[in-house]
């Protein structure tokens, strides 16, 4: 009998994956890939301890979904995963946009993307706003060729990195329309869901803590207002406007103590409902 | 003659497995990786031609495999490759570690050349086969 649960405990992952779950707020698609591709490595590890022959599986995915769904913060932390599992060499995120691998002239692109490609090797590389890459209506554009050669190492050295590709979904369901061979490369598509208003709150209170303030309850109520609010604006980032509207707030709290006489310690730390209720998103409704 | 240099110039040439892992020691210590190759193996040439960019930033031997398969795809077997590993570090900045990663299919060697001086001194200088009757990039075969 093989105990799985041992080599589990053993592979340090428990303490990764719990991190995962104490730290990303939601995303219960997004976890229960992970816990499918962390289970299946560790097979796959036991497998071949036993002495059968597996093939590497592929690794590549695609995050899609909208601003602020925490598709940065997952590929930081699937680096690291991947790395514990012993699927990855390294474990390090190199984070790339169109600019670090489309050249501006002939013969520019290749060595760039090549330079980017070795340097992820070992690790994860993270392709943000992949759909920039292609630009259909320029035909001289010079994107098609890197994707040539990132589809070339994704298929050919599959041992020595991941690439995982971000993006809006619209237009990453467009960019995979006009090249199908990045689609049938990527065994994973994970949809990023946006947050409910209950998410964002609690995203809202983790971020406090760990800038080391808190809220007063008058202050969460005018929060959950502010958040309500907000979802129905143009713009809406999910987690970033909540951080961008936080921040303002600390902006307001400092202010406000700033022209007041002494202060308390304990105010320092507390942002109350005035800081929030302040915003112009609720001023204006 | 098989023609020696470098680090681990008294072993028979190092194995691509050999070759990553030295490769992999040098990059966890944050020297920066460069490959040059030449055709003129006279112990005194160390002007050698660089295969593309010396490579910082690397974290993995892989990507270093790469420019190796390309360069030798390119120079194999008519040109000598080096690998060389060169450390930034403030006190050091100097190569740390170099050995020959592809040799020639067929390696003439050296003459040692005699000249009689006045009296009876003689000044020695060895001269390459190869790289006496043929230009550059020829002297190995095309």
């Amino acid at each position: 009998m093989i105990d799985l649960k041992a080599a589990f405990e053993q592979s340090g992952l428990p303490a990764v994956l719990d991190q995962l779950d104490r730290e990303l707020v939601g995303l219960q698609p997004v976890k229960t890939r992970i816990r499918e591709i962390a289970a299946l490595l560790l097979v796959d590890r036991v497998r071949a301890e036993k002495g059968l022959v597996t093939e590497a599986p592929t690794l590549h995915m695609s995050f899609t979904g909208n601003p602020g769904t925490g598709k940065t913060t997952v590929a930081l932390r699937m680096a690291e995963i991947l790395h514990k599992l012993g699927y990855l060499r390294k474990g390090h995120l190199v984070s790339v946009t169109r600019d670090d691998l489309v050249g501006q002239y002939i013969g520019h692109t290749a060595p760039k993307t090549k330079e980017v490609l070795k340097k992820a090797m070992g690790g994860v590389l993270f392709i943000d706003e992949a759909y920039y890459l292609y630009r259909p209506e320029n035909e001289r554009d010079y994107g098609q060729e890197s994707i040539e050669i990132l589809l070339q190492v994704m298929e050919n050295q599959r041992e020595d990195l991941v690439v995982i590709l971000a993006g809006y979904g619209d237009r990453m369901e467009k960019f995979f329309q006009s090249n199908p061979g990045f689609r049938s490369r990527i065994a994973h598509h994970i949809d990023f869901p946006d947050y409910s208003d209950d998410e964002l709150l609690q995203i809202a209170r983790l971020m406090l803590l760990k800038m080391n303030y808190g809220l007063t309850p008058a202050a969460v109520e005018a929060l959950k207002q502010y958040i309500s609010v907000r979802r129905a604006q143009p713009l809406f980032a999910n987690a970033r406007s909540i951080r961008n509207a936080l921040d303002r707030a600390r902006l307001r709290h400092a202010s406000r103590l700033f022209s007041g006489g002494p202060v308390s310690e304990e105010s320092l730390s507390l942002i109350d409902a005035p800081e929030i209720l302040a915003s112009r998103v609720l001023q204006g409704s | 003659m098989r023609i020696t240099q470098g680090t681990f110039s008294f072993l028979p040439d190092l194995t691509d497995e050999q070759i990553r892992k030295q490769v992999q020691y040098c990059l966890d210590r944050g020297w920066a990786i460069n490959l040059e190759f030449t055709d003129d193996p006279h112990p005194r040439n160390t002007f050698w031609e660089m295969w593309g960019l010396p490579m910082f930033d690397l974290s993995d031997a892989a990507g270093l495999m790469t420019e190796l398969a390309a360069c030798r795809k390119a120079y194999g077997g008519r040109m000598y490759i080096r690998l060389s590993a060169f450390d930034n570090s403030h006190g050091c900045e100097s190569v740390k570690l170099s050995f020959l990663v592809g040799r020639p299919k067929e390696e003439p060697g050296f003459r040692l050349q005699r000249t009689e001086k006045g009296g009876r001194a003689i000044e020695y200088t060895t001269v390459s086969y190869a790289a006496e009757g043929a230009p550059e990039g020829e002297r190995y075969g095309k």
